[in-house]
């Protein structure tokens, strides 16, 4: 009797976060008609495919990839996209925000705006193409404080809002899928790690990741509290200068609003550390569309973005 | 890397004990606040026309809320020290309070109990207290907080502590910590402080740290309800069939003799699989898949569990109900019951009596179920569920109840 309450190693809390994420996946497979999920080659969503792994193989996995490309993308990183869903052997969709302009379903005020905002057309319309009644994406709580109300499975209506006020209650590990017709659910597996529990997690795994996670040298103009990548979409303004540092991207998304921070560390070690000792929040530090106003998330996700 | 363990807890108070402050105090001196959140509530706090830094503001709500002065039940935080890393749903008290309460509380390891030192023990402590027992919250901390007000004095802490053990000692509470502390101030929080030398205990901070959190999760009763069935049907896979889930508590080893419930089978446990390769031993919570030495038919909602260790299995049960929905409870209709991975049809068909969540009587001839009411219910479910009593076993002795018109969760339940 004694020998089977033995336990062989004590669970750490990546374990834990580990094996939730790999019962909401599961429970997502089972559940849904039709589920996707939305993997950028960002380090979240890397995570995700992961997990995914763990959670569903030897089979494949029971969903699609999807990307919503807005065309502003870093070059390693839909690099990175492609190769990673080649080597996994999984299907991958990209929806374009290119095509959206083109068929004016978005209209930009001038060409190099930021295309985050409108992300959410091409998603919506990638999900009535696709019928997806879930899209599960790598979301985490601990990024933003509209975020830190959001339930696991979040319910979307049929223009795609999130509606704060009427979420479900959500107890103990028991998940609600149901939906009517037309409305969708986002599941956010990773709703209860950290930055630092996806690095640790990253170095654990053995992940690979994106090069421009890492220092690199770059050219970068300093616009405000922040550094911007000079690219064929950021030039310099009459007054500003272009320099060349050692930075390294915290988040990876639309070129003309993801600023780098300074750093040296080359190492997923090193990364681990300046995580730890950083005193700047990861949105804080890397996204101006989330600085403009201290609503700005809750408004972007009203509007239907992850 | 380090391995460091996870703890859940729960705050609850309202804004007046101080649980915002509370909050921001463990936040900012466990230095789990960045510049930039630090930035934005110095700037609020000096626009409301304050000095200083106001802690509470960084628990502070979405636009929605500001704008219309409510608060969205829970909102989760996250920080982290060397020891442990530490979830916090952070539940808003006055009303609605016993929704959101028992939806935090649902996956805590942890209750905190804010008290005014002033005010001493009220109808809403109490109440706090039997849902935190209800829920079966293995830890329960009672800060005596504001203590800066009442002279940091021993005489008082000690009779607010009285008076709550008498109270909480007709409730199901294992293991209760009291501590004096002043979140305003920092006393017992995370730093000591030298303002109550009389306190030799722990501080807030080393409770959450140290407190042995092992035995939260049943280890005695296996059991694992099957989500997924794995057949990827590929060349190198041919005869692979797995059944894939997550322990929800006890232990499974290879060549363990199992029984598939409600259909009786048995079979010897042949491999304990993983993505990172196969274990000889597997322990609650860890996802897996299971590959059994014979063909059965099994599919998702079934339970596998130890043959000479079996839970209930039962199509007619007797629960606590918490009902959540804004529409209430009506016995004639037909609702859904979401229990471990099985949905089915269920019949409430009796309300045996309400719970006074103020007064703890019980309360007969009830006809109705509004929100926040507690109620002890029978009900009828069309297939026969595993099961185990909740005190027993939290995983498979709750249950979520789904209106089947309009798909809301409307009610959380608790097997007796």
């Amino acid at each position: 009797m004694g020998n089977l309450h033995i336990i062989s190693r004590r669970l750490t809390h990546l374990d834990v976060l580990e094996s939730e994420a790999i019962h909401i996946l599961r429970e997502v497979a089972a559940e849904c008609a039709n589920p996707s999920l939305l993997f950028s080659g960002g380090k979240d969503s890397i995570v995700l495919l992961r997990l995914a792994e763990k959670a569903f193989r030897p089979a494949k996995f029971p969903f699609p990839l999807l990307h919503i490309d807005t065309g502003h993308n870093f070059l390693e990183v839909i690099d990175f996209r492609n190769r990673r869903a080649l080597e996994l052997g999984e299907r991958l969709i990209v929806r374009s925000m290119e095509e959206s302009i083109r068929q004016k379903r978005v209209i930009l005020k001038h060409p190099d705006q930021s295309r985050n905002a409108f992300q959410s057309v091409t998603l919506l319309d990638a999900i009535a193409e696709f019928r997806f009644d879930a899209c599960i994406g790598g979301a985490r709580r601990d990024e933003e404080k509209a975020r830190a109300k959001e339930r696991i499975f979040s319910f979307r209506d049929e223009f795609g809002q999130w509606d704060p006020k009427n979420q479900r209650p959500e107890l103990w590990d028991l998940y609600n899928t149901r939906v009517h017709p037309g409305e969708n659910i986002r599941v956010f597996p990773i709703s209860n790690w950290t930055e630092m529990d996806i690095w640790q997690y990253i170095a654990r795994e053995k992940l690979e990741i994106p090069s421009i996670y890492f220092a690199h040298r770059r050219k970068v103009i300093r616009r405000g509290d922040s550094l911007l990548p000079v690219s064929h979409l950021v030039r310099p303004l009459e007054h500003e200068k272009i320099e060349e540092l050692s930075v390294r991207f915290r988040t990876v998304g639309d070129m003309t609003c993801t600023c780098p921070v300074e750093s040296n560390a080359s190492t997923l070690e090193d990364i681990i550390v300046e995580t730890a000792t950083t005193r700047v929040t990861e949105r804080g530090a890397t996204r101006m569309d989330d600085q403009t106003s201290d609503a700005s998330m809750e408004l972007r996700k009203k509007e239907g973005y992850f | 890397m380090k391995n460091i363990e996870l703890l859940r807890f729960i705050t609850a108070g309202s804004v007046d004990d101080g649980k915002s402050t509370l909050i921001g105090r463990l936040l900012h001196d466990s230095k789990s606040i960045f510049e930039d959140q630090l930035c934005a509530i110095e700037k609020t706090t000096k626009r409301r026309g304050l000095e200083g830094v106001d802690l509470s503001l960084l628990t502070d709500g979405l636009q929605a809320e500001r704008e219309q002065g409510i608060t969205i039940d829970v909102a989760y935080r996250y920080f982290a020290t060397p020891k442990r890393k530490f979830i916090i749903a952070d539940t808003p008290g006055h009303e609605q309070y016993t929704r959101n309460m028992v939806t935090g509380a649902s996956t805590a390891n942890l209750a905190i109990i804010l008290i005014d030192a002033r005010r001493g023990v009220l109808t809403q402590t109490r109440r706090h207290a039997y849902l935190a027992s209800l829920v079966g919250i293995p830890h329960l901390v009672v800060a005596v907080n504001k203590m800066d007000l009442v002279g940091y004095s021993k005489e008082v802490f000690e009779s607010i502590v009285g008076d709550f053990g008498e109270f909480a000692s007709g409730l199901n509470l294992r293991n209760i910590i009291p501590i004096p502390i002043s979140a305003l101030s920092g006393d017992n929080v995370v730093e000591r402080g030298s303002s109550m030398p009389w306190y030799e205990g722990e501080t807030l901070l080393e409770v959450l740290e140290n407190i042995e959190i092992d035995h939260d999760i049943n280890m005695e009763d296996f059991r694992f309800p099957v989500q997924w069935i794995c057949r990827p049907q590929t060349e190198e896979w041919r005869d692979f069939r797995g059944y894939m889930g997550r322990i929800e508590s006890g232990s499974l080893r290879i060549g363990d003799e199992v029984t598939v419930l409600p259909s009786g089978r048995t079979s010897r446990v042949r491999a304990i699989s993983t993505f990172d390769g196969d274990l000889i031993e597997a322990v609650a919570p860890q996802s897996v898949t299971l590959l059994l030495e014979d063909e059965i038919d099994i599919s998702r909602g079934d339970m596998i569990v130890k043959s000479e260790n079996r839970p209930d299995l039962s199509k007619e049960f007797e629960a606590m109900l918490c009902w959540l929905s804004e529409d209430r409870l009506d016995v004639r209709r037909r609702y859904l019951i979401k229990h471990t991975t099985k949905t089915a049809r269920i019949m409430i068909d009796r309300i045996a009596c309400r719970v006074n969540v103020n007064t703890l009587e019980q309360e007969s001839g009830v006809e109705v179920l509004s929100m926040n009411d507690i109620a002890r219910v029978g009900f009828k479910v069309q297939q026969a569920l595993a099961s185990d009593s909740y005190s027993k076993n939290r995983a498979t002795g709750s249950f979520i109840v789904i209106d089947e018109a309009t798909n809301n969760t409307v009610a959380a339940g608790m097997m007796i």
